[in-house]
């Protein structure tokens, strides 16, 4: 491709984007609603350190690993990776992890 | 009586070691209990965190397996910063090697784009360029031209499919994720960030962009078959171009 024949394109790709722009512009403008979030379902992306975390709850620690992943993955049917390692955690594996 | 910081830390990351020694209650006696609940919140304000920090992860493994997998996490990666929404950094990293979760071989990927988000929703602000100020450009000279992404741009590469992951758990009657590679453009036109599935092009024009490429050789390295009118128009109306340069 010629270096013409480039610069054309971009130009034109340029000029599309850009008029495109001008008809939607009124089109795009969102709204953010405050305090409607319902209990649970606030969308806030903040993440953590934004609210005042209570401290009630207990910390069970314990290496309990007879845990498997229990939610959402478990209806999510995606195949293992391509070389079939669909393995479990061994114990192996998990020590690299514990608290030395 | 000193305890030095190390002791203290220590003492905090392991349940079974007792109150380091020479911490007292103000009558003399040892703090025990009180250290235990001290301890104990510590471990779950982290855990909570990290709850907060990676919602679909979360929702992935469930709630005992995540928590019980962040008390491995906060024992070895103690935050780094003050800035609690940042907590959780390593968790890619960690989620690769964690033996109990590897079957589950796209979460790594799932929790870059959290914290992808999260880095998003708290970057700052940034002025966007009017779709005018690129179309005034001269033809001549859109070649050579640079333009500057908002630093609430994120740019992500999977072979998982982290965007219908995402949206499966997070959005109301979102369809089931399809195995696939996906490749995200996190914009944030407003308030909160914003998913865009993009093609292998765009990705390759965008990193370009981002490395400070002009944009005829963004756009060469995007190869044949890039849109390049599409990605753009996507970018100025996402508010995501601050700087034509």
């Amino acid at each position: 491709m010629s270096k013409m024949t480039n610069t054309l394109l971009v130009a034109s790709a340029v000029a599309t984007a850009v008029a495109g722009i001008a008809t939607n512009a009124a089109a795009q403008e969102n709204e953010k609603c405050y305090g409607v979030s319902l209990a649970g379902e606030n969308d806030c992306a903040a993440g953590p350190g934004t609210t005042c975390a209570g401290t009630s709850s207990v910390d069970y620690q314990g290496n309990a690993w007879t845990l498997v992943p229990a939610g959402t993955c478990a209806d999510m049917e995606l195949p293992a990776q391509a070389d079939g390692s669909a393995r479990m955690g061994s114990l192996e594996e998990l020590d690299r992890d514990l608290p030395a | 009586m000193i305890v030095t910081q190390s002791e203290f830390t220590a003492g905090i990351l392991d349940p079974k070691r007792p109150a380091p020694e020479g911490l007292q209650d103000g009558t003399g006696a040892p703090t025990t209990k009180r250290f235990d609940v001290y301890r104990n919140n510590v471990a779950v304000s982290l855990t909570d965190a990290l709850v907060n920090a990676f919602p679909v992860i979360h929702k992935l493994v469930g709630d005992e397996f995540f928590r019980a997998m962040a008390g491995v996490y906060l024992r070895t990666h103690l935050p780094d910063t003050a800035l609690m929404m940042f907590y959780g950094n390593e968790m890619p990293k960690f989620l690769k090697r964690f033996g109990p979760a590897q079957s589950l071989h796209y979460l790594p990927d799932v929790a870059r784009l959290e914290i992808a988000m999260r880095k998003s929703y708290h970057a700052a602000d940034a002025a966007p360029v009017s779709a005018d100020a690129l179309g005034q450009i001269a033809p001549d000279a859109l070649m050579a031209a640079k333009l500057t992404l908002a630093p609430a741009v994120q740019i992500l590469q999977s072979s998982h499919p982290i965007h219908g992951l995402w949206q499966a758990n997070m959005v109301a009657d979102a369809p089931k994720p399809v195995k696939q590679a996906e490749n995200v453009l996190i914009t944030r036109p407003q308030f909160d960030p914003v998913q865009h599935l993009i093609s292998d092009a765009d990705l390759t024009f965008l990193t370009a962009l981002q490395d400070g490429h002009a944009l005829g050789v963004a756009m060469s390295k995007a190869g044949p078959g890039f849109d390049l009118g599409t990605i753009l128009g996507l970018l100025l109306r996402q508010g995501a171009l601050t700087e034509i340069s």
